[in-house]
Parts: structure tokens; sequence; C-alpha cells
């Protein structure tokens, strides 16, 4: 009887490693054929598309990219300013409103905190146009500004932020400010912030990334080539002129999927925690 | 009168700091959503003209949008490829979750898998489309290559033009980015489940399959309903695979979702933004229909409680201020 439970045991391991093993197999595979692709010429690809051989036309291929349209730096360089700038707007007015519903109680905090509740869920795409318009019309469509500022009311860093709070909030702290005669605002920037620095970076990965890869805002506001982020520089290499240069647009893919490689498998203990943190309990 | 002690109330700073926020909710969110309920009764239409007038029939855009066949079809495709995504998606994250939090079998290495599965959720959706945009390409694209040299097809397939594959390619991008999170988001559900509850089960003598499917998963049901409502709100939301994979919902609007829909009406050919804000509104209320449902699952039932708790309490101290003269603030 227990020798079978132990054969019946291995069996399920067995499966279970072959299963796990094949998912992330699954996983990494299209982006090890990615990179192994942007060290390939075309005729190489056309050849046989499917090599776990790097080839040597890695910079080939850059010179291809080079004077067409996508154009990695600018990419990254818009992308970046855009989710550092909204990524630090969301964590300093999360926190600084997540603080008013902790700290304070006020007779609206329950009202505002349902409110903050029923409005996550909404997502920012659905009032594109209204957006759009009222974008264009006080002139800026193509001005980054349109893309930063909301990141100030993000509903679900508040909703993030204040879960954390409950759970370690220096209302003491708080007290003991007082008693010296800080200023409310004084003891949040240098008591409160400092002291939610766990929330603030989890919430920091988060914000960036989702901003980041953001595509439909962006698409609609940013027209002239000069301010595309690095999804809508990618949305070019659909275009004709990449039809038939493989190497040069697997290359293009792997220039903006690296470094996001390299922000997630550096921080992935904290991403995997965040994302279970972020969750409702059950 | 007795002289009333009072002190300094810091209430009006829960005020003051959540202006900023206020602020830029009513001018970035709420003016626009206001804004776009409008336009879908306007005739406003054309790139760079933002004047309009109402209509005289004021439901026009709405009966238009609702009679409209690729709008029609795009509802029903945007569905189609959520569910084809979502019932594989929840059931290998279900049973992702029943192995790595089963006390009996013990996996190594549980930390690297959930790494790797969660990971193409965080990569550029657009980078994703491209990717395998190129992996499915005809005829040199490595997946015909592949299937070519294991014998299972003769000649290239033209996956990107048949409607099906198309769509069941869309469907399984979105299920290869989403069932790391959705497991991610079970296990964490499954560890917030009251460990006294397995141990009982365990002095019982359940067996592994008994405690998964008459303990684990009747615990996990909230938390179930949870990603199931934010799985289709993120479904009706589908716009980046479809949009940089089909641009404009080739083939043969197959892979028209919704959000191509509105993104096409209202940003390029004719550049009908009434008509899309109409469409917009109408998943709008879908989507508010659906988190409302959510809020409710989600509201704290511990914090009821704590409400009624503490109403409770202010009716005693009130009860005691009374008697002792108000000397309690």
């Amino acid at each position: 009887m227990k020798k079978q439970r132990t054969a019946g045991h291995i069996i399920f391991q067995v499966v279970a490693y072959t299963v796990c093993i094949l998912l992330a197999v699954m996983s990494l595979f299209p982006f090890i054929i990615m990179i192994v692709n942007a060290t390939r010429s075309t005729p190489e690809i056309q050849g046989a598309t499917l090599s776990l051989i790097p080839s040597h036309y890695f910079m080939d291929n850059i010179k291809i990219l080079e004077g067409k349209s996508f154009n990695a730096w600018v990419g990254f360089k818009n992308s970046f300013i855009i989710s550092t700038c909204s990524t630090i707007l969301t964590l300093y007015f999360s926190a600084l409103t997540a603080h008013a519903l902790i700290a304070y109680n006020w007779k609206l905090r329950r009202a505002f905190f349902t409110f903050i509740m029923a409005v996550m869920m909404i997502p920012a795409q659905i009032t594109g146009i209204g957006f759009f318009q009222f974008m264009y019309s006080i002139g800026m469509t193509n001005n980054f500004l349109a893309l930063i500022l909301p990141a100030a009311a993000a509903p679900a860093g508040v909703f993030f932020m204040r879960q954390f709070m409950i759970a370690s909030f220096p209302l003491d702290l708080l007290e003991a400010a007082r008693i010296d005669g800080s200023h409310e605002f004084y003891t949040f920037n240098r008591i409160v912030l400092p002291i939610m620095k766990p929330a603030l970076a989890t919430q920091g990965i988060f914000s960036f990334v989702t901003s980041w890869n953001a595509l439909f805002m962006p698409m609609v506001l940013l027209t002239s080539s000069d301010n595309y982020t690095m999804p809508l520089m990618v949305n070019l290499l659909r275009g004709d002129i990449y039809k038939t240069e493989y190497g040069a647009v697997y290359l293009a893919l792997t220039l903006t999927v690296l470094p996001l490689f390299v922000v997630y498998f550096s921080l992935s203990k904290y991403i995997i925690a965040g994302v279970a943190l972020g969750s409702v309990k059950g | 009168m007795k002289k009333r002690h009072k002190s300094i109330s810091y209430a009006r700073y829960g005020y003051y700091f959540c202006i900023p926020f206020v602020v830029v909710f009513l001018i970035f969110s709420l003016y626009p959503t206001i804004y776009t309920a409008l336009l879908g009764f306007t005739n406003s239409k054309g790139l760079g003209n933002i004047s309009w007038q109402f209509l005289d029939q004021p439901f026009r855009n709405f009966e238009v949008i609702l009679k409209n066949k690729s709008f029609k079809l795009s509802v029903i495709n945007t569905l189609h490829i959520w569910i084809l995504n979502f019932i594989p998606q929840i059931l290998l994250a279900l049973l992702l979750t029943a192995w790595f939090t089963s006390p009996s079998i013990k996996l190594r290495g549980k930390g690297l898998f959930k790494v790797l599965f969660y990971m193409p959720n965080i990569i550029t959706a657009a980078s994703i489309a491209i990717l395998f945009y190129s992996l499915f390409g005809y005829p040199t694209g490595p997946v015909n290559y592949a299937l070519e040299k294991l014998g299972i097809i003769n000649e290239g397939i033209q996956f990107l033009s048949l409607k099906s594959s198309a769509r069941n390619i869309i469907a399984f991008i979105q299920f290869w980015m989403w069932y790391g999170y959705t497991m991610i988001i079970l296990i964490s559900g499954v560890l917030g489940i009251n460990p006294q509850i397995f141990e009982a089960a365990d002095i019982d003598g359940a067996s592994s399959m008994q405690t998964f499917f008459r303990i684990t998963l009747p615990n996990l049901k909230t938390i179930m309903l949870y990603v199931l409502v934010t799985s289709m709100i993120g479904g009706l939301n589908m716009f980046d695979i479809p949009k940089v994979m089909f641009n404009n919902g080739a083939p043969d609007n197959a892979t028209l979702t919704a959000s191509v829909f509105i993104y096409n009406q209202a940003f390029a050919g004719s550049y009908m933004y009434a008509r899309a804000s109409a469409a917009s509104m109408l998943v709008f209320v879908v989507i508010a229909i659906l988190s409302g449902f959510t809020f409710f699952l989600m509201r704290d039932k511990d914090e009821v409680k704590e409400r009624k708790a503490f109403k409770k309490m202010q009716r005693q101290n009130r009860k005691v201020q009374k008697t002792t003269g108000g000397a309690i603030a």
C-alpha cells in the first residue's frame, strides 16, 4: 500500500516537473528565437528560421535599422521621460492621498475611499475620445504632459498604498512629530514617506512598466514620430519597409525587450510579491 | 456651562492632502468621461474639427452603432477571443496553484517557475505582437519551419491570413501573457485561507484531491470571481495585440475587437468621433456594471464589522459624555 503510494508520488512529480518545464520553455523560447535571429542575416533566416546558433550579422542588422523610421534611441528616451515622470507623480500623490485616508479622521473619508474603489476598475482608454478632444482643444497633443499629469490621480495606486499603510502606519510617530511641533505636511515628507519605501518600490515598478508598455493613449496623442514612445516605434515594424528585413526586425524587438528583461530579472522577487499583494485577500 | 477643552483638530489635513488627487482626477478623468458621453449625442467628426452640435435625434449614434455590422462583429470577436483565452487560463492556473500549494508534493524551483510564468506579462504587448507576427510568418516563419521539419505539414500555412487561426493566435498570446498572473493571484488566495482548516482536513484523513476540491476551491470562490471579472474588463479593452498584429481587424474583420473598432472609428478613416463615443459609452456601461460587481465582491467585510463596532462605541461615548458633562472629546 505504502509502496504504491510512493510510486504514484514519483509519477506525479515527473508529470508536474514536465509540465512546469514545458511552460518555462514556452515562456522563454519565443524570446530566445528573437535574440538569436537578431544576430542573423535575412538570407540565413529565410533558409532556416529556427536556429539556436547565433550568427555574426548583429552590426549589419543595426546598420539596416539606422536611417529607417524605427528609432530605438528616440523611443527609449521618450518612454523613459514619460514613464519616470508619471511614476514619480503616481507614487507621491498616491502616498499623500493614502496618508490622508489613514492618518486623519475626516467626515468624507469613507465616501472618498468608496469612490476611489468604484473608479479603480474603469480603464482610461474608454474615455479616450473625450480626452483627445480636450487635449486637442488646448493644444496639448504631442505634449508629454498630457500623458504625465493624469498619473497624479491613480486610484489603484492609492488603493495599494492604503493597503500597505493599514498594516504598518506609525500613528505614534505622527503624534510624536506633532508634539515636537512638526507641521503635518513636513511630517508626511520626512517621516511617513521614508517608512513607506517598500510599498513605493513595489508600486513604482508596476507604475513604470505600465506606463512604459502603454499603447492606446500615446497612439492617440502622439502624432509626430519625434515624440514616439517605444511601443509606437515597435508598431512601425509592421510597415512595408520592414517586410523583408527579418534580421533587423528581430533586432529591433530585442532592443525593446532587453531593458524590460534586465529590470524584470533583477527585481523579479519584488515583482512577484507585488502581484500577490495587489490582489484582494481571499 | 463648563469650559470645554478643545484639542486641535487635524481632520482638515485629510481634505488638504486629497486636493491634488481630486483636482487631477476632475480635470483628466471625470471631465473627459463626461465629454465622451456628451459627444455620443453630437455630430462630432473630422480630424482637427472640434466644433459640434447636438443631434436632433439624440440617440441616433447609439442606434447606428447598435445596428452596425462591424460593431456587432467586434463584440462577438472580443467575447470569442476572451473565452478562448480565459478557460484554459483559469484551468492551468488552478492546476499550477494546486501543485504549488500542496503540502504533500514538494516541487523544487517554484520561485523560478513563478518568475518565468509571469514574465510574458511584463513585456511590452506591442513587441510581443510583432514577435508572434514574425514567428507565425508565411512562408518562412519559425512555426511553419518547425512544423515542416517535424513532418506535421507538407507546406507552410498562412496562419495570419486564416480567420480562425488569426483569432486563435490572439487568444493564445493573451493566455500566454496572463496565466502566470492568474496563478500568482490564486496562490496568494490559497495562502490567505486559514491554515487550521487544512490541518483539520489532514487530521480527518482527507486525501490531497479531496482537500483541493472540498476546501481549497470553495474558499477560492471570491478570488476566482474577482479574477473572472477583472479579466472580462481587461478582455473588453483588448487592444494592443490585435491592433499591432492585425491593424484593421484583418483577415476579414476576424480580429476586430471592440477597442480596435472604437479606435478605428475615431482616429482613422473619417474620424467619426461621435459614433466612436457612442460605442465607447456602450462598452463603458458594461464595464461599469462589471466593476460594480467586483466592488461588491471586494468590499471589506472586516471593515463593515469594525464600522458597526465603532458606531456602537460612539453611542456609548455619547452616553458617557452626557453623564460626565462632556469631558471626553
